[in-house]
């Protein structure tokens, strides 16, 4: 094992990439799982490969790796969304609405006002948050109950159905180009942007700080309050595209749309390599550990087992995950330990 | 020795100044009084604060049940008392190991898996015949064990608990539904399903009410008048130094989740005797109930704070509120605007005085520095209060609450 670490040592030039190395490497792995899991399945069933399954499982990931996206900016910072669900469901709910409310209105409107509704609720979590100082677990535990809330006497006993939405938009959900859904290309570019954006922009980085050391962040003058509210407010408002996004896909809309998805968004998230604790992991990586969670379910049911298996798979998941984690992180730490003693005796 | 008590009473006298740091904010509003208030409500760890925040809970316990009898004549009648509790009886039940564990900073988000686990074992030991005492004890067995997982990876592998016990609750819930599957167990004996029909004889109060009760005794007992009780709020308040004292974290937090793991158990066979019915997905959704009763009893998320008596009164707030819209025709569903809404306020409120002094601080600050560029860069900010919290972020004084 030591020349191992050596090795590696010896790899990467300064602490700093070492670590960058590592945690890379913790992204590929669940690139590589999803690969292994994939082919298994595959394997024992060929079907799994089959056109109409690959979509199934893109767009149901889709919005999940959307819902990742947000939930990712905000717990890198050392908080948690947990209205996410609510919020998919209040803005699926009335963005679809509108179309038996205003006749011929533009999918566009319909998309702004998704989008709209989820800003106004990541407003109000953010503001709740950063400024107040109130641990955003608990704002968010607070809301996730009161969109609900709205959601249902808004709705009251009624639903959409698909029947009343235009062709159009529960296209958006089907339509698609060689096998991938043009909303999963589209919703890739997004991550790939919100991947960029947080890991090379002044504020992305500042939000990395700000969850591995809140103090030293304060101290160093980032704007902490600003920057969490901001990731609030993202988030909330990928949350509400979502919604939209899922009306077209799911064309049925009724109180119990998103019900318990902020927990799924968690678990993608915290699988996908993101620290719980913050300041480290990737919008990317939650992106393919949403990826792995559909992929899994549908695999599951592709291979005859009972669907009933799902949340313990995603369970297990999880907590093998945090296991990994904390064993890298161990492992690290000793590493680091070593060659400082190398090189400082 | 004489030098070190006189030491002791300096720094506790100095302390309370110290913490009010802000008192410049003070000399604008002429008087030194809500200062003090300030710091005494957002900061103490001390009796006082606590013991405002449990007579704002028994204020709004009584105007709820006011407003409950004012709305409905039938709210203050046995039988609605018998219901309320018949109903939130396993969700009382479950918030007090809950508030253990919130103490001493961590949290157990499977209560709601276990005690489904439970209602799943319940019914598929009854299907296949095994006598129902020895079905109790095989359960309540069981919820040790969950109760030990959850530990064992908190406190021996050392993960955070919140990322943990989001994945036991899956796993918990998993194998709930892989045991039972789209099964129903219906069949119980009316001796046990009884205790969802009657009440404790001469109390009138469902059997949960009661048990809730009996042990709500207990545990505040247990938090704090034991030694043991006492230590779970010096793990919360600061581990390492909780550590270097010599307590046994590990162990105590272990314990902990073990007893979780029981009475959840323990409530889960409640549930299911109720409604006597077991079904894998028995009390989902239940654990942000729990979270947010404990929580709105005035225990602290972070951990070091908090008191029993408020955690039952949060209960019965609880319970009287939802009772109350459901007399009134509340639509029931959407009774989760006033739950969290409620929750919101319990955070909101005690960090009121602290965020107006922050506030006061930051534009005291800014007055005092009478830099004409940075004065017209924040008077022409349309942002200008969240400048202000900005900078008062930055003199940080206030103890950083994220």
């Amino acid at each position: 094992m030591s020349s191992q670490d050596t090795a590696l040592i010896q790899a990467s030039g300064s602490p700093q990439r070492l670590v960058d190395t590592v945690f890379r490497l913790r992204e590929y792995g669940i690139i590589v799982v999803l690969i292994v899991f994939i082919a298994v399945t595959t394997g024992i069933q060929p079907r799994f490969l089959g056109q109409q399954n690959i979509k199934f499982v893109l767009l149901n990931a889709t919005i999940y790796a959307l819902l990742a996206l947000g939930e990712t900016m905000v717990v890198v910072s050392r908080q948690m969304d947990l209205s996410v669900g609510s919020v998919l469901g209040l803005s699926a709910y009335v963005s679809s609405d509108l179309f038996g409310q205003v006749h011929g209105i533009p999918i566009p409107v319909v998309f702004l006002v998704g989008i709209g509704i989820g800003l106004a609720c990541g407003v109000v979590n953010g503001a709740i948050t950063a400024f107040a100082r109130v641990p955003g677990l608990v704002v968010t535990l607070a809301t996730l109950y009161i969109i609900r809330g709205v959601d249902i006497s808004i709705i009251g006993g009624g639903e959409v159905v698909a029947s009343s939405l235009p062709a159009h938009f529960s296209a958006i959900g089907s339509d698609s180009v060689v096998g991938v859904p043009y909303i999963t290309i589209c919703v890739a570019i997004i991550i790939a942007i919100g991947t960029y954006s947080l890991r090379s922009f002044r504020a992305g980085r500042e939000l990395y700080a700000i969850g591995s050391n809140p103090e030293a962040a304060r101290l160093v003058g980032i704007p902490i309050a600003r920057r969490v509210f901001s990731a609030y407010a993202i988030s909330g408002a990928i949350a509400g595209l979502a919604g939209v996004i899922w009306a077209s896909f799911y064309g049925t809309v009724d109180s119990t749309a998103g019900t318990g998805y902020e927990l799924t968004v968690v678990t993608a998230v915290v699988v996908g390599g993101v620290a719980i604790f913050g300041g480290r992991g990737s919008a990317a990586g939650a992106a393919f550990g949403a990826l792995l969670l559909s992929t899994i379910a549908t695999a599951l049911y592709a291979l005859g087992v009972s669907p009933f298996w799902d949340p313990a798979f995603d369970g297990l998941l999880l907590v093998l995950a945090i296991t990994l984690d904390r064993g890298i992180a161990l492992r690290l730490a000793e590493v680091m330990r070593k060659r400082t003693f190398r090189h400082e005796p | 020795m004489n030098p070190e008590p006189v030491v002791a009473t300096d720094v506790s006298t100095v302390t309370p100044t110290s913490s009010g740091a802000e008192l410049p904010g003070s000399l604008t509003s002429g008087t030194g009084e809500p200062q003090p208030a300030s710091t005494g409500s957002a900061r103490s760890f001390g009796i006082r604060g606590l013991a405002r925040w449990e007579v704002a809970l028994f204020a709004t316990f009584v105007a709820v049940f006011i407003v409950g009898r004012v709305l409905s004549p039938e709210f203050l009648t046995n039988y609605n008392f018998f219901n309320m509790g018949l109903s939130n009886g396993e969700l009382a039940i479950m918030a007090l190991p809950m508030t253990l564990i919130i103490v001493t900073g961590e949290i157990d988000l499977s209560v709601s898996s276990t005690l489904g686990l439970a209602s799943s074992l319940l019914g598929l030991l009854w299907m296949h015949g095994w006598p129902m005492p020895a079905v109790i004890v095989v359960v309540l067995i069981c919820g040790a064990f969950l109760g030990a997982f959850n530990g064992f990876l908190v406190t021996r592998v050392g993960l955070p608990s919140i990322a943990v016990t989001i994945g036991t609750m899956l796993l918990y819930a998993g194998i709930a539904e892989i045991l039972l599957g789209s099964n129903i167990v219906s069949n119980f004996p009316a001796t046990y399903t009884n205790l969802g029909v009657y009440g404790v004889p001469g109390i009138g109060l469902s059997y949960s009410t009661v048990i809730f009760f009996v042990l709500a005794i207990i545990f505040g007992v247990v938090l704090h008048f034991t030694p043991f009780g006492r230590s779970l709020f010096a793990m919360g308040a600061n581990q390492e130094a909780a550590i270097f004292s010599g307590l046994r974290v590990k162990r105590t937090k272990m314990i902990l989740y073990i007893v979780s793991g029981v009475v959840c158990s323990g409530a889960g066979i409640l549930y299911t005797f109720r409604l006597s019915t077991a079904e894998y997905d028995n009390g989902t959704g239940l654990v942000l109930s729990v979270v947010a009763i404990v929580l709105l009893g005035g225990v602290s998320i972070f951990g070091g704070k908090g008191s029993m008596v408020g955690v039952v009164f949060a209960v019965l707030i609880y319970s009287g509120l939802l009772d109350a819209l459901l007399l009134t025709g509340f639509p029931q569903q959407a009774s989760g605007i006033v739950i969290g809404g409620l929750l919101l306020l319990s955070v909101l409120v005690p960090s009121v005085p602290e965020f107006r002094a922050r506030f006061r601080a930051g534009r005291h600050r800014l007055r005092k520095q009478q830099v004409p560029e940075a004065a017209i860069v924040h008077s022409g900010s349309v942002a200008r209060p969240l400048e202000a919290s900005d900078s008062g972020n930055e003199v940080g004084r206030g103890g950083p609450s994220i």
